[in-house]
């Protein structure tokens, strides 16, 4: 099985949907010519042509909006936001066009908006946001954040077949550094939880690049050989709700980690799901780490000092377990 | 000048209706029949919401009821230039297009009602609807959202090599908004086949027009590579004639037109507006223009019974009334299905075209329709 980076891995899905399908279609700021600000698009333009691989204005509603029009007449458009952070001037046409016009009429608006999101490496306020909670809060569009190779093209796949707006999360800090064996050709990675690694104490809740946190602050070796189960959501709607609950079922205490900043972040959501159907299965208090409500700061120590690490986990970990 | 005179070019051009043309018309390609179909639709337009009215004024419409009185011509006149395969984004005082297209007056009571057997099954109101079967995309309250779907329909005609156009309505309190620049401007970069309907009708809830822009936002077209032209809003063929020529323009691979059609609100923003910020003579003024008086006073003079076209329209909507009023209501436990599509994904069917133009317009029909092939 070949190993490809996050990166590769998403760009040889998409790939495989241009050639497999003539309805797919990619469309963003500079992913012809320049091959996207990521490289994720590298290469396209040539085996692809103009057309299908697009270069629009800098224009992000006209990005989704026009992406909606050309979904309702048989496309199937990628859009990529340059930066998650972007999707904010794209907002409206997601929310309002693209969410809701399958529920008041019945037409499927079957577009993918990829966002790389995340901070870690000074991208400042504007280019580091994880602002997945804003779509999980609008009724219409599932929302996905792989944290590995093989389900970042899996979920990237199953996003471009799927007949909904789908929002697609890919971390910027695992598009070098994760690598990871694909399976070649086309397969479906399914909008349900994984159980990264198995584990009977203490139960660690995430997604995306925090899984790679979490997975490093709960090595055996790190935590005095505790059992930690570390479960990656790999998709927040639909939410897992049965394998959230079979796992604190299992092990009675609860981690929720979150890149994105505190308040009515996904976490929020789990903890508020564990509250009311796991109550009784728990053994503590349901403890969450994220990002303190602050726009993420440019300076390394600054940033550092908001997102959760390793460490900050660890020491909730800690608690927990001797709770 | 960015404005032009709509019609001119296209009046040398061999109409597809031929001898059959009217020659009293003020468009070469309508014939007499197609100028009582345009009548037939404006009158059905204001005789449904002068009913929905009473409904509303009866507590029979749940919230507020929006209507396009007074703008009749706009919309039917423009969505009678639209083939079967074309597609459109319908506003809210828009509904004589929805009639073109196709959609039943039973149902378009029954959705101002909230009834199960409204458009939407009573998920939105109003005019907020458009049937997917009939080739129109639902509009959304945000405006004008919807150029930038037109656009991105126009978008994907263009890829596939299809001979077919978007159209989408929008007003003046519209172009202020950025989506009005974005689709724009995205139309003229890419030369895409898209017809933009500015529906000039003088306030935005009670904004007049002095207040949202400096320049009238017909002379924008040129400064985004297209042309932009004014007409007649309240004169139904003049309408049909500018949106002919669109289309054909469209067609031809040359690209998006703004056509400003200037008309007048006659009614509040909504039921609930008594519109105390509109001079009285202004809204004198208009009246004496009504574009249904103007087009019945037409087809007086070809010898057409216009009092009897009336009164069967009327007939039609008081028995659709009965219908609507018959209806159930939704569903309780229906108001959570449906937030997702399962399945395959179905695009846009195919409107109703009646212009008599398209009656044997073969290219039109031999396209792949919204499969999605590239052709």
């Amino acid at each position: 099985m070949p190993v490809m980076t996050y990166l590769e891995a998403i760009s040889d899905a998409l790939r495989e949907q241009l050639r497999a399908d003539e309805r797919v279609l990619v469309m963003g700021e500079d992913v012809g010519a320049f091959g996207g600000a990521f490289k994720v698009t590298d290469g396209f333009v040539e085996e692809f042509g103009e057309a299908r691989v697009m270069d629009t204005p800098l224009a992000e509603s006209a990005i989704v909006g026009t992406a909606i029009g050309a979904a309702v007449v048989g496309m199937r458009p990628v859009c990529e936001m340059q930066f998650a952070d972007f999707v904010s001037c794209g907002f409206d046409q997601l929310v309002n066009v693209a969410g809701k016009t399958h529920y008041r009429s019945g037409l499927a608006v079957p577009i993918v908006v990829r966002l790389p999101s995340g901070g870690g490496f000074s991208g400042g306020p504007f280019h580091s946001q994880n602002p997945e909670a804003w779509f999980m809060h609008a009724p219409g569009i599932k929302v996905l954040a792989p944290s590995t190779p093989e389900d970042a093209k899996g979920l990237l796949t199953a996003a471009i077949r799927d007949p909904n707006p789908v929002v697609y999360l890919e971390h910027k800090h695992l598009y070098r550094r994760v690598k990871g064996e694909v399976p070649a050709g086309a397969y479906e990675t399914p909008m349900t939880a994984r159980v990264a690694r198995e584990g009977s104490e203490l139960t660690v809740i995430a997604y995306g690049a925090m899984v790679h946190a979490a997975l490093e602050a709960t090595a055996p070796d790190q935590l005095d050989d505790a059992s930690v189960e570390v479960l990656d959501l790999r998709s927040l709607v639909p939410l897992d709700e049965d394998a959230i609950l079979a796992s604190v079922a299992k092990t009675s205490k609860v981690l929720i980690v979150d890149e994105a900043n505190e308040t009515c972040a996904a976490g929020a959501q789990v903890a508020a799901l564990i509250a009311e159907r796991a109550f009784e299965q728990l053994d503590g208090p349901v403890r969450r780490v994220a990002t303190p409500d602050v726009p993420i700061p440019f300076s390394p120590p600054l940033e550092q000092a908001v997102l959760p690490s390793a460490d900050r986990i660890r020491d909730a970990c800690r608690d927990l377990l001797d709770y | 000048m960015a404005t032009q005179t709509a019609g001119s070019a296209a009046a040398d051009d061999p109409a597809r209706t031929g001898d059959r043309a009217d020659p009293a018309a003020l468009s070469p390609h309508l014939t007499a029949d197609d100028r009582v179909a345009l009548l037939r639709h404006m009158l059905l337009m204001r005789a449904i919401e002068a009913r929905a009215l009473t409904l509303y004024r009866q507590g029979r419409v749940p919230g507020s009821f929006y209507d396009g009185f007074g703008q009749e011509a706009v919309s039917v006149g423009a969505a009678f230039a639209m083939a079967a395969q074309d597609r459109l984004c319908i506003l809210h005082r828009d509904l004589g297009a929805h009639l073109v297209r196709g959609v039943e007056p039973p149902r378009i009571l029954a959705q101002y009602m909230g009834r199960a057997s409204g458009v939407t099954g009573g998920r939105d109101g109003n005019v907020h609807f458009g049937d997917p079967a009939l080739g129109c995309v639902p509009m959304v309250s945000m405006l004008p959202d919807m150029m930038c779907v037109a656009t991105g329909m126009a978008m994907a005609f263009k890829l596939r090599g299809e001979a077919r156009v978007a159209l989408t309505f929008f007003g003046d309190g519209s172009t202020s908004r950025g989506d009005f620049h974005e689709a724009m401007n995205w139309a003229g970069v890419q030369r895409l086949p898209v017809v933009f309907v500015l529906e000039n009708n003088q306030y935005a809830y009670s904004t007049p027009l002095e207040k949202q822009f400096a320049v009238d936002p017909v002379e924008r077209a040129r400064v985004y590579g297209f042309p932009g032209v004014t007409v007649d809003g309240n004169d139904v063929e003049a309408v049909f004639e500018a949106v002919w020529v669109a289309r054909e323009r469209a067609l031809a691979g040359e690209g998006p037109t703004l056509i400003e059609a200037v008309t007048m609100r006659m009614h509040g923003h909504a039921a609930h507006d008594d519109m105390r910020y509109v001079p009285p003579e202004q809204l004198a003024a208009w009246a004496a223009r009504d574009p249904i008086e103007r087009q019945e006073r037409r087809l007086v003079e070809l010898g057409v019974d216009v009092a009897a076209l009336r009164a069967e329209v009327e007939a039609e909507v008081e028995a659709a009334a009965a219908e609507a009023l018959a209806a159930p209501m939704p569903d309780p436990a229906d108001a959570t299905r449906g937030v997702f599509a399962v399945g395959e994904a179905q695009p846009l069917g195919d409107g109703r075209a009646p212009w008599s133009g398209f009656a044997n317009d073969a290219p039109a029909r031999a396209n792949g329709g919204d499969s999605g092939a590239v052709r």
